[in-house]
This record gives structure tokens, sequence and C-alpha cells, in this order.
């Protein structure tokens, strides 16, 4: 046991001493998760436009104003040509006012108010179109409202995420990939370098059981995952209020069953890899890439063609980006989350299994 | 002149005398073109709902109806309790759940106020917006040809045709696809970071193995020595940009309405920062897995940052100042506005402007800090 502790030691030492490496282990966490809830949001904070008005009347002028009022649009005066405006990038949207607008105040008659976006970013061309549609609307009911029924009262209510804010998703997606990159990727590199600058014969002709050295190589990379992802919950908690609705003990469980599949991961890899390069390529190509793509924290798995939706559900991150969402958002006990805790399990499970079996291969 | 030219001549054979070398530069940014264009579309195709109707009345029933004949609405469960309905979203069955209170109908004849409730599925804040949206749009207007069925007389009648009709047409992307907007930038962050890591990894590479003191010990100079290697880069960067164009082209149609010289002309600009950005980082590392974590530390950023997934404009006022020293940024941006809109040289001026000044800081920075004397 005595050998075992020194061997934990030495292999914290390894880790401590390459200090730029573990400045960016710890750093990267609270960059990332700080960047995701300041800067990355899709929320519409408004877009300039220009508007071409062909009737300059008082209903037109009417209009414009009401436009600017809403507090969605900055107005653009003189916006010269509208195409040339669109390729500098000036304006994201233009309203054609036609000469006969006011025409539209008089029973009978009607106008047609011509709105062109700038399709090249589909979906805020889709936020605009539906803003700009609300305030013809709008416009379109003063003074008549006392003639007509009265519209039905749309009440929304979001569920679990009141504000629409974007780091409610964004935490668990930053916890998946920083404990993928910890326990995956750093572990794979490092059991790869034993054996490239050739230490790993050393480690093996000791007395201790090859069992016993994997267990002390992988635990510092437990506590640094676990230390990563408190500190990731803990800045989504008190800096950006994310709730944490559900039990607290049962998130720490759900982290440890995934940290320990990602271990068994980078286990198997180190086994099949000779050298770093080799191990980091396929890290970052096989573990890296489908956990920011396809475990659906950046992009809906929804949206996707069939076969990358197929992908996606053999993507650990996957389960592990829903179980934190049904613990710390919905408050889920046991009922909701067992079958995704079960599809961890069983991955763990074997993929320790195909570790623990390659890596007596390596033995003989 | 011709010494620079020999070493970048020796760089390049040894560069691609590595087999893996050559598929790396054309099938792995590729096969990731593919891959991103489709996974990475923030786009909402479809959006399961629940109808919770206490109504059962002929109203409810149309308006039901009008959900399910959109496309984008699909009707997955008709609970009977509050209780069914939010159980449902809580094991994400469904996205959105309307429901229509009993009395709907009478009293909407009675023209008094009614109201209907939505609930939405908001962990994903966007699609949940969005959701709300649509739904509130589709209400709103069986609201409105409701009203008008129900005024009967003939002066009343009038009302109907009247008012503001609004057209909308979306330019330069009539069918809003989705990978239009995504293949340009794409495209513009991997040429960026393939040359970015490939640049960083080589400098390092030479120094982990010992053979930097050959070159430093060589009489060329400093610059010749840094313009050596970094040209092979730069060609390689562009030849990946051409690369990437043309299977942009053959597997997406991308329209390239704009001049694709002003395309390249911004990318060679655009790349001396990067080259300039991946020495420095190559002077900062002792070994390769140092560099990469670093060089992965700046891209994270640089991507995340870019616009390349949501809008610079959505972001804090801060945050999109951090934008202007942002390599991936400005090229993301002149890719799509050059490629899809055909914006010209004066249109892109700024980011020209920009992205010339950030070349000359990082380039005499990295040539600063780096020394012969290892």
């Amino acid at each position: 046991m005595k050998v075992f502790w020194a061997f934990i030691k030495k292999e914290f030492f390894h880790i401590l001493r390459d200090r730029r490496t573990l400045f960016i282990l710890i750093g990267m966490p609270i960059v990332q998760i700080l960047i995701f809830g300041y800067a990355v949001t899709n929320e519409f904070k408004g877009a300039n436009i220009a508007v071409y008005d062909q009737a300059q009347d008082e209903s037109s002028l009417d209009f414009i104003h009401q436009l600017q009022a809403s507090g969605h649009f900055q107005l653009l005066q003189s916006p010269g040509e509208i195409e040339a405006a669109f390729q500098s990038a000036a304006i994201k949207m233009a309203v054609v006012i036609p000469a006969n607008f006011g025409q539209h105040l008089y029973p009978g008659q009607s106008t047609q108010l011509q709105l062109l976006t700038d399709g090249t970013d589909p979906n805020t061309a889709v936020t605009l179109t539906q803003y700009a549609g609300l305030i013809i609307q709008q416009f379109q009911h003063q003074g008549r409202a006392e003639r007509q029924a009265p519209p039905i009262l749309v009440e929304n209510k979001m569920v679990y995420n009141p504000a629409l804010k974007s780091v409610y998703l964004f935490v668990p997606g930053v916890m998946a990939l920083i404990l993928m990159l910890v326990s995956a990727m750093m572990t794979s590199l490092t059991i790869a370098r034993e054996k490239e600058l050739g230490t790993m014969e050393l480690l093996l002709v000791s007395p201790l059981p090859p069992f016993l050295i994997i267990a002390g190589k992988v635990i510092p990379y437990i506590i640094l995952s676990l230390l990563n992802a408190l500190l990731i919950l803990g800045v989504g908690v008190y800096v950006f209020g994310v709730p944490l609705i559900g039990s607290f003990w049962l998130l720490i469980g759900v982290c440890m069953l995934f940290i320990v599949l990602a271990l068994a991961l980078g286990i198997l890899i180190s086994t099949k890899a000779e050298t770093q390069q080799a191990a980091m390529l396929v890290s970052l190509m096989g573990l890296m890439m489908p956990t920011i793509l396809l475990s659906g924290f950046l992009f809906p798995i929804e949206s996707m063609p069939l076969l990358l939706q197929w992908i996606s559900k053999i993507i650990p991150a996957k389960y592990f980006i829903l179980l934190l969402k049904d613990i710390m958002l919905k408050g889920s006990g046991w009922y909701y989350i067992w079958t995704e805790s079960l599809v961890l399990f069983g991955m763990a499970f074997f993929l320790l299994m195909a570790s623990w079996k390659n890596f007596k291969i390596r033995l003989t | 002149m011709r010494t620079v030219l020999i070493l970048v001549k020796k760089e390049l054979l040894q560069i691609f005398r590595n087999k893996s070398m050559l598929p790396l530069l054309t099938v792995i940014p590729i096969v990731q073109l593919i891959l991103l264009s489709y996974a990475a579309s923030n786009e909402v195709t479809a959006l399961n709902l629940a109808v919770l109707d206490e109504d059962q009345s002929t109203s409810s029933h149309r308006l039901t109806h009008k959900f399910t004949a959109s496309d984008l609405f699909i009707l997955k469960a008709t609970p009977t309790s509050n209780e069914e309905a939010m159980a449902l979203i809580e094991m994400d069955k469904v996205d959105l759940v309307i429901r229509i209170p009993s009395q709907f109908e009478t009293g909407f004849l009675k023209r008094e106020k009614t109201s209907i409730q939505l609930l939405a599925n908001a962990i994903n804040g966007a699609k949940g917006g969005l959701a709300s949206g649509y739904a509130s749009a589709v209400i709103q207007d069986f609201g409105k040809n409701l009203s008008l069925e129900s005024l009967a007389s003939p002066q009343q009648e009038s009302m109907r045709q009247g008012g503001i009709e609004m057209t909308y047409s979306n330019w330069y992307n009539p069918s809003l696809d989705y990978k239009v907007f995504m293949v340009p930038g794409i495209l513009g962050v991997l040429v960026i970071i393939l040359t970015l890591i490939l640049s960083a990894m080589n400098i390092v590479r030479e120094r982990e193995i010992g053979t930097i003191e050959q070159l430093n010990v060589s009489p060329i100079k400093k610059y010749q020595f840094i313009l050596g290697k970094l040209l092979p880069f730069l060609l390689i960067g562009l030849g990946l940009l051409a690369v990437g164009l043309l299977a942009g082209k053959l597997i997406f149609n991308t329209p390239m309405v704009g001049n694709l010289g002003l395309v390249f002309l911004f990318c060679t600009v655009d790349l001396i920062v990067v080259l300039g950005l991946g020495l420095l980082i190559s002077t900062f590392a002792d070994t390769q897995q140092q560099a990469m974590f670093i060089a992965w530390f700046f891209m994270m950023i640089f991507i995340l940052m870019s616009g390349l997934f949501t809008p610079i404009e959505s972001m804090p006022e801060w945050a999109q100042w951090l934008t202007y020293p942002n390599p991936i940024a400005h090229f993301v941006s002149v890719m799509r506005l050059v490629l899809l809109k055909g914006s010209d040289l004066a249109d892109v001026g700024q980011h020209f402007w920009t992205v010339g000044l950030l070349a000359i800081a990082f380039s005499s920075l990295a040539v600063v800090s780096y020394r012969k004397t290892a």
C-alpha cells in the first residue's frame, strides 16, 4: 500500500511540474464558461435596418416612428443603395414603403409593404421578419381596435429557463468537454509518454501489479477532473445563476460515472497508440470533435441528418449532458434518469473491460 | 533572397516527405467541412407538440388542426391534465405544450378576452424562444381569421380587405438554407486552424528533436530563418483554401458571387497574423504537447467568439471589442461577405485595415521574441 501511495505521489509531481499545462487545464474551463455565459448567445439584441420611404406622408412617418420606438431597430438615415448597404454589412433588413401606403387607412383599400432581409444568416433573417411582422400588426390595430373583437391573448411560459439564457445549456456541455479532455486525453497522453520514453517498462517490472499501476496513473486525474467539475459548477451556479434543483450528490455520482468512462477511453487509446502524437490525434478526432459536435450542446441533434443522429447515440457525452440537464435544471430523481444512467454504466463497463483486456496483452 | 527560397524548398520537401501530410491537408479538411456543415446547424426543423384541450369545442379542434397542418409542428400527445403535460416536458417527449382553457370558444364569441397558455421547454433557450414565437404567430393568425368570420355586417365586412399586406424576400439566400451560411465560415476556420497548428508544432518539433540548434548555428540571418519557416505554411494555407473552395463548390454548390482574388488576398494577410501567432506559441512552448494545449486554448476562444455560430452583434459590447484582434472573426465575415454577397474591396476595407495592423504587430512581436540562441 505504501508503494502505491508513493506511486500516486510521483504521478502528482508529474502533473504539478508542468506548470503551463496545469494552468491551461484549470484556466480553460473558467475561460470557456465565461465566454459561453457572456459572449456566445443567440439572443436578438436589435439590428440596423434601412427604410426606403416612397410615400413620405403622415402615415408612413408614423409607421417609421413606431419601428424605431420598438427598440429593436436602429434606423439608418439615407442608406444609399440597398444592395450596397447589404454588401458592406451596414444593414440586416430593408423596409420598402410604397407610395400608396396611406391607402390602408381607407376601408376596402390595401397596400403592400415589402421587407428585404439579408438571407445569408437565416436565423437572423427569420427573427427580423417576425419582429417586423408584429410591429406591422400592432400598427394596423391602432385606431380600430375598439371595433374589433379583442385578439386572443397568448401567455408564454418558458419552463426551466424563464430568461432563455443560453448558459443553462452550456454549463453541462463545458463539463462534458473538460472532463473528456482531462480524463481521456490527458490519461492517454501520459501513458503514451511513458511508453515513448521507455519508462513504462520500468513500471511494469516493479513489484506493483499492473492493476495498481494503472490505478495509480489515473487517480490523480480523477481528482483533477472532479476539481474541474466543481469549478465549472461553482462558476455556473454562483456567477450565472444556473439552478441546481436536483440532488448534489446524485450529480457528483453521475460525474464520477462519466469520469470513469472517460478514463477507460483514455486507457484504451493509450494501449493502442505508441506515440504521444498518435494519442493526441486519436483523442482530438475521435473524442473531442464528436463531443463538441454531436453531443447536442452546441447544435440540436434533432436538426441533423439521420446518419449523424445515429452516430450521436454512441457518444457518451450526449447521455451525460442529458443527465446533467435533468438533475440541475429539472430536478429529476431516479425515475426519470435511470435509462440514461444505465446506458452510461453499460458503456463504462464495456470500455473498462476492453482496456483491461488490451492492457494484459501488452504484458506478455 | 536566394537563401530564403532554398530554405522554403527544404521546408516543403521536409513537410511532404511525411506521407501522412498530404491526406492530412486534403482529405481531413474536406471530411470536416462536410461533417461540420451538416452538424453545425441551429436550424429548427421540427417541434414536438402536445395540446391540452380543456375546451373540446369546434374552435379548439380547429386550432389544433391548424397546428398539425403546418410542417413545423408534430402533434405527439394530447394530455388530459396539467400534470400529464408537465411530465411530457420533463421526459423530453415534447418541446411545447399548448393549453386551451375551457370556455375558450364561448369566451371568444362573447368578445371577452380569451387566453391560451404556451409552455415551452426552454432548456435550449434559443429553441424555446423560437417555438413559442412560431406558436404565437399561428394563434394570432387563427384569432384574426376567427374574428373576421364573426364579423357579420357588410360594413364591417369591408374591413377584411383593407390593411397592410406584408411581403418579404430573403436576398442572397432565398430558401434560407443554413448550409449556405455555414460553409464559407467553416472553411475559413479550418484554413486558419490547420495552419496555426502545423506552424506552431513544426518549430517546437525541431526544438524537441534538437535540430533547431543546427539551424541556429548556420550562417543564415534571423529574418531569413523566420521567412523560410513561415512562407511554406503560407503556401500550404492558401493551398488549403483552394482545396476547400473547390470542395465547397462541388459538394455544397456554395454561391461564390464575389471576386475570388479578393478572398485569397485577404487570406494571405490573415495568415500572416496566424503564422506570427504560431511562431509566438512555439517560442513559449518546450514540447509539442504544450504547444498543442496552448494552441487549442487560443483556438477555442477564437472560434467561439468568431461569429461563426452566433452573431457578433448579439455579444455584449466588451466582447465585440475583443473580436477585433481575432483573425478568425475577420476571415469568417470576409468569406461570407465576398462569397455570398459579392462585396468588393471598399466594403471589406475595414477588415483589411485591422488585419493588416494585426499582421504587422504579431509578426514583429514574434520576430522580437524569437531568439536564435536557444
